[in-house]
């Protein structure tokens, strides 16, 4: 359905763009390219830290309001110089916006609202592989006219990555185990992060593909050497008291560690090195290998 | 006949337990587990027998028998077949006082706040109740201010957690409505415990007092029976029992309206006798009962609540019907 709503979008940009039929801004002043958006609004975490490093100054004017809380964003100080919005279809629309970036997942109605309003939505959807991550950074590229930082910008990721990529002696056992005891497996961005630092992830050992609860008994028995939670939520959950079990705190003493998927870690932006680089530290020190 | 009767109950909670502790998603043998749990040698599995499971299956017990025993205690106080603490909205009011605990912050700094806030939550309730319903505790009295106090004390405790910072609170709504033991700890049972006994020995006190009641009040006092005092005892243990029980596992309906209503007949319709029967009940019914989502949805978390109610809901219809048809 997500992929179906990018089509119909991209098929209707190229429509506007050949015909300049629709009354859309700046249509049909180009016979064949239609002139790279102007007014950017982000709606969505992911989207809002791609055009942030891929606009052209000025060309953004709005990120979501998630982009500035840093338990989740990996670029606060750069979102705080945009506009923050809340997502809803009436607050975009009147910010007059000729372009906006919306998740695959961002609600249904509000997007197609927005398409009845007349404003053009691209929707991207969420970054599943390291491999996925090249091909968002370039569609942002192609979406928001700038295809020659984009592809500098995947060339570099790339580049990044490879040199990242080194022989590992050993790959010790990890698990991802968020509240509600919560685990991802290998057919995730966090999975792929932990394959990326040379880590076996218990969850693809015991089934996981996507993402499902781990009964902590499970993960017990698994014996992972290292298990990395989820960034803390003030207030209190009994949903995050599972992290804090006895059972977890004894198997911590028994020489195992753990650490925490920070803001890097949510997003498929080249952010993810660093999360693969502070994780590989933590698989050295495991194991006690040298860097 | 009433030795038998405690023998087999005992029997049956002793082979829950036992089915309780082998229960789980972790394949682990018999034999291996239960020598884990005895012995401590052998890392993984002691772990998830000693930290996890046993936990869970003491608690099964300790809140199985508490709600069995403050609901048969509330039937002979008030001499009403329908009086329960979940459906007199105490369990609810004890939810409220347990999510202040937690939300702000209080059961984080002083751990035994969290039990005290949930009994401090139920004395609220009883009271309320007490006062609305009546000394005698009027059938429609009492359970229509159960739901106006449950309702209430349901709608604070949604307020509460859907204000909360954290953005998992909100879903713990289900928590608190329909109770779980699942991931819970020793530390746990060592918060629950202290109350469940000061609250089950009051309560046990109770049965010459709720005996001689049954003959009516003016017998009772010349009996020799304090109804004031034997009201305060009531109060304070169902609180304390209910209190602690729905702080660590959420709000568990129906409980204890069944388990008396069953065993009423087994011990010649004595409190004295369906105190401790009632509290051996409601230990295996909740045994029971947790072993059950375990092996209905293993990796699903369904909450306890759902199967007491599914089982208790029609029963409690059943007994309006049959109290509707006796009252002239």
């Amino acid at each position: 359905m997500s992929a179906c709503a990018e089509i119909s979008s991209a098929v209707l940009a190229l429509g506007v763009a050949l015909l300049g039929a629709a009354p859309a801004a700046g249509a049909g002043r180009s016979p064949a390219v239609a002139p790279p958006p102007a007014r950017v609004v982000s709606i969505n975490l992911c989207t809002d830290q791609l055009a942030m490093m891929l606009a052209r100054p000025g060309q953004l004017i709005s990120v979501s309001r998630l982009a500035v809380d840093p338990r989740v964003s990996a670029m606060v100080d750069r979102a705080r110089g945009f506009r923050p919005n809340q997502g809803g279809a009436e607050e975009i629309f009147l910010m007059r916006p000729d372009l906006v970036l919306a998740g695959s997942y961002t609600t249904q109605a509000t997007v197609s609202m927005l398409g009845r309003l007349g404003i053009r939505v691209v929707r991207f959807r969420p970054a599943y592989s390291l491999a996925d991550i090249r091909a968002r950074i370039l569609k942002m590229g192609t979406v928001l006219g700038r295809e020659k930082q984009a592809r500098a910008l995947a060339e570099d990721f790339s580049r990044r990555l490879q040199a990242l990529r080194v022989a590992a002696r050993q790959r010790p056992r990890a698990a991802l185990y968020f509240a509600n005891g919560y685990t991802l497996g290998d057919k995730t961005l966090a999975g792929q992060i932990l394959t990326a630092a040379a880590l076996d992830n218990i969850a693809a050992d015991l089934g996981f593909s996507g993402g499902g609860n781990l009964p902590l008994e499970v993960l017990v028995m698994a014996r992972p050497r290292l298990v990395i939670t989820g960034t803390r939520y003030p207030g209190a959950s009994r949903a995050e008291a599972i992290l804090d079990h006895p059972a977890l705190g004894r198997w911590r003493k028994g020489g195992r560690s753990d650490t925490i998927a920070d803001a890097d870690w949510v997003c498929g932006t080249p952010h993810v090195l660093r999360a693969i680089r502070g994780l590989a530290r933590v698989r050295r020190a495991v194991t006690g290998e040298k860097p | 006949m009433r030795w038998r009767l405690f023998t087999l109950l005992t029997l049956l909670v002793a082979l829950l337990f036992a089915a309780s502790l082998l229960t789980g998603p972790a394949d682990i043998g018999v034999t291996e587990s239960l020598r884990a749990l005895i012995d401590g040698k052998g890392g993984a599995t002691v772990l998830v027998m000693r930290e996890i499971r046993l936990p869970r299956a003491l608690l099964g017990v300790m809140v199985g028998a508490g709600l069995g025993l403050s609901g048969a205690a509330l039937q002979g106080y008030l001499r009403n077949p329908l009086a329960e603490p979940g459906l007199i909205g105490v369990s609810a009011s004890s939810a409220l006082g347990a999510v202040l605990a937690i939300q702000s912050g209080l059961a984080a700094t002083l751990a035994l706040a969290l039990p005290l806030a949930a009994l401090a939550g139920a004395v609220l309730a009883v009271l309320l109740l007490l006062l609305l319903s009546g000394p005698r505790g009027g059938t429609l009295a009492l359970i229509l201010a159960g739901i106006a106090v449950s309702a209430l004390a349901t709608a604070l405790t949604a307020l509460v957690l859907n204000l909360s910072p954290n953005p998992f609170a909100a879903s713990e709504i289900v928590f608190w409505m329909l109770g779980s033991l699942a991931d819970r700890s020793m530390r746990d049972v060592w918060l629950a415990l202290p109350l469940m006994l000061a609250g089950g020995a009051a309560l046990f006190s109770l049965g010459r007092g709720l005996d001689a009641l049954t003959l009516g009040e003016d017998a009772a006092q010349s009996l020799g029976i304090r109804l004031p005092r034997l009201r305060l005892v009531m109060v304070a243990g169902v609180a304390a029992v209910v209190g602690a029980a729905t702080a660590v596992a959420g709000v568990i309906g129906f409980v204890g309206l069944v388990v008396p209503h069953l065993l009423r007949p087994l011990v010649g319709a004595r409190p004295s006798a369906l105190l401790p029967a009632s509290a051996l009940g409601g230990a295996a019914v909740i045994l029971a009962a947790d072993i059950a989502v375990r092996l209905i949805a293993p990796e699903r978390d369904l909450k306890l609540g759902v199967l007491t109610a599914i089982v208790g809901a029609p029963f409690f219809l059943h007994l309006i019907y049959k109290t509707g048809k006796e009252a002239p």
